[in-house]
């Protein structure tokens, strides 16, 4: 349903870092929500407080998982859920990262602090289906060991031999920290992917997107094989409220993901 | 269905018997009146409460309603208001939502008595700026259910212009004084020798059908010849026109003109040309919870890029500073919005320019952007010249 929510129930809460909380949500009666694509959003809706967009951070049979950092009202009163709390959920919306179409080639998936979170349904995807694609590589910047999201996963991932072959890398260590410091293109070279045939995947805060995105173009990436997810204000999600514009672009319709060869002069201009 | 003639002439009464056939058939019938000192858009119960005998005077941030002696009731130009306000209203519930005391949650759509609306007077920027509107709240993925059953139900007739105001520049947006397609309806006022009449154009079996009931004769091919020559004479005297270039190319190669820092020392930022514009359509949404905190609702309300909060992200706004609002406002309406859905979002009905209260004239600032483009591209050209 596209403008009415749909109640959900809270069926687990999972606290991520101090401030994020992943949250499991199933149809709170016979009806559910058309299946979501990893990439693509949904409008929560905390009763009596309002609706923020928020990407899926995991797809299930009967449940999806939204992951939510608190920063204003609605998305505080959403890390306050307990299991049996009931939430509205309009969507799904929006373009998601289009997996299918990298079939064949190597994924480099980016990911910069709670931008790993549009991120984790495309690895899923990704690690059920492996000989789809190629080598699947999977690079985790965050600014603190405490921020980074899915700690136990992330962890488990880069201590296996992959896929994915994941490696995490911190701004600001913490003293028991024994991994990497440094931004996450500083990961890069450790990557295993053939710049010719990959298709990255990126998502993360502004900054950490276009450094990325340029320093795969450096390495020979095409910009449109560079998937970048962006985030804007957004009341509708459906088109119609103007808040969601880039540039020609209304990111609930013809984002959130979107190509770098599109995303580049649209992040270049200042306060677009 | 009557066979009705496609054309027919009508005279004040005449005019008067259309509003009752519409009220009639249960419709709201909405037209120009004048209140406080402007012509504004009200429901209206008879023909007399149309503007007889007002004209009004504009240039940028200024409007004033003068009287006439041809008792005129389509003199006027384009007022404060558009038809936005009744298919696109300024605030509106959108659902309902109540929390059982065992905490379940129910919600429900609006589904209101929408009412049925017949616009007299539309002009023909507004019969453009109504289909803006339709391609982008009732066309693409998701329809505005609210906005799609109002405007289904619409009756439209168009008054052509004959008195272009100083604000005007529908030609050169693609435009033009007569109305072209959308209507059911359209008059076109003669004021002379022969009297006081409305030439009707039917534009629609709906409009032939409505037409069939009112009193009226046959246009004879003078009157016809008349209407045409008023509206083909008010194509010439257009107040205003936006450069001759393609705008939607100027403003992309203009995001980092000198010209912004200009315009945004003028601006105030008030979002008046957003609030007039008869296509501007952004909106946000309002929670509001009753006393007990188990019910809720959520409204829709008018929103305007030139707001602060409107780019609210992550604690601040993305546009801080009036530059770039006001280039979001002027690059979304002359150049994005054809990216976004596939046409101008101007119709050069000179609203902004009249009702902006400093008087920002947006041809003179694409002019302005234009000049400052061309002298770019002469210095780059000196420049490559000279070290080849
Ligand atoms: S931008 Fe100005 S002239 Fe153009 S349609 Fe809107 S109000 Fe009218
Ligand atoms: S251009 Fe004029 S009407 Fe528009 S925001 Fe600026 S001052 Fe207000």
């Amino acid at each position: 349903m596209s403008e009415v929510p749909l109640p959900y129930r809270v069926t687990r809460v999972r606290p991520e870092t101090a401030d994020t909380v992943s949250v499991a949500l199933a149809p709170a009666g016979e009806e559910s929500l058309a299946p979501f694509m990893p990439g693509q959003f949904a409008m929560v809706y905390a009763f009596g407080v309002g609706e923020i967009p928020v990407s899926v951070s995991g797809i299930g049979d009967h449940e999806l998982e939204h992951t939510v950092r608190s920063v204003g009202a609605v998305s505080a009163a959403l890390c306050a859920l307990r299991p049996g709390g009931r939430i509205g959920l309009r969507g799904p919306f929006g373009t998601g990262w289009e997996l299918g179409r990298a079939a064949g080639r190597d994924l480099l998936v980016v990911a910069g602090g709670i931008g790993l979170a549009p991120l984790r349904p495309l690895v899923t995807a990704a690690l059920a289906a492996p000989h789809a694609y190629g080598r699947l590589n999977l690079l985790v910047g965050a600014r603190t060991p405490d921020d980074l999201p899915y700690a136990g996963q992330v962890h488990a991932w880069s201590a296996s031999h992959g896929p994915p072959y994941c490696q995490v890398t911190v701004d600001r260590p913490a003293p028991a920290w024994r991994g990497r410091v440094g931004v996450v293109t500083t990961l890069l070279n450790g990557a295993a992917f053939a710049p010719g045939n990959t298709t990255a995947f990126v998502c993360g805060p502004e900054v950490m997107i276009r450094v990325t995105a340029r320093e795969l173009v450096h390495r020979g990436l095409a910009p449109h094989r560079i998937r970048v997810s962006l985030e804007r204000n957004m009341r509708c999600a459906t088109g119609h409220c103007g808040h969601c514009q880039l540039g020609g672009v209304l990111l609930c319709r013809d984002g959130p993901v979107i190509g770098w060869d599109r995303a580049e002069s649209l992040l270049s201009a200042r306060e677009l | 269905m009557t066979a009705a003639p496609a054309t027919a002439v009508l005279d004040r009464d005449g005019l008067d018997a259309l509003v009752g056939v519409l009220r009639a058939q249960g419709r709201t019938v909405v037209g120009p009146t004048v209140r406080d000192g402007a012509v504004v858009l009200a429901e209206i119960a008879s023909a007399d409460a149309l503007p007889f005998g007002w004209g009004t005077e504009v240039e940028a941030g200024r409007y004033r309603l003068v009287p006439r002696t041809d008792g005129a009731a389509f003199a006027h130009t384009t007022g404060p208001q558009s038809w936005k306000a009744f298919l696109h209203p300024e605030r509106e519930r959108l659902w309902s939502a109540d929390r059982r005391a065992d905490g379940r949650l129910s919600v429900a759509a609006e589904r209101p008595q929408r009412p049925s609306y017949a616009f007299l007077g539309v002009r023909p920027c507004d019969l453009r700026a109504i289909a803006v509107q339709d391609r982008v709240l009732a066309t693409g993925r998701h329809r505005d259910r609210g906005y799609q059953e109002r405007r289904t139900g619409a009756f439209l007739i168009a008054a052509e212009c004959t008195e272009p105001g100083a604000t005007c520049f529908c030609v050169s947006m693609g435009g033009g004084p007569a109305a072209e397609a959308g209507y059911d309806l359209a008059l076109t006022e003669l004021v002379d020798e022969t009297g006081h009449r409305f030439f009707v154009r039917v534009g629609s079996d709906a409009g032939r059908e409505v037409l069939s009931g009112v009193p009226g004769r046959p246009a004879g091919p003078g009157t016809e010849s008349a209407a045409r020559a008023a509206v083909d004479a008010a194509r010439e005297r257009m107040g205003r026109a936006m450069p001759p270039v393609d705008l939607r190319t100027l403003m992309g190669d203009s995001l980092e003109a000198d010209r912004w820092d200009d315009v945004a020392a003028r601006c105030l930022t008030c979002g008046n040309c957003t609030m007039v514009c008869p296509t501007c359509f952004c909106t946000t949404t309002e929670e509001v919870t009753d006393l007990t905190g188990d019910h809720a609702e959520r409204w829709q309300r008018w929103d305007s890029c030139f707001d602060l909060d409107f780019s609210y992200l992550h604690g601040g706004p993305v546009r801080a500073s009036a530059r770039s609002r006001y280039r979001q406002w002027l690059t979304h309406k002359l150049s994005t919005w054809y990216d976004q859905f596939g046409s101008s979002g101007c119709v050069g009905c000179g609203r902004c320019v009249t009702w902006c209260p400093v008087g920002i004239d947006i041809t003179e600032e694409a002019a302005a952007l234009h000049d400052e483009l061309a002298a770019r591209l002469r210095r780059q050209d000196e420049r490559e010249e000279r070290e080849p």
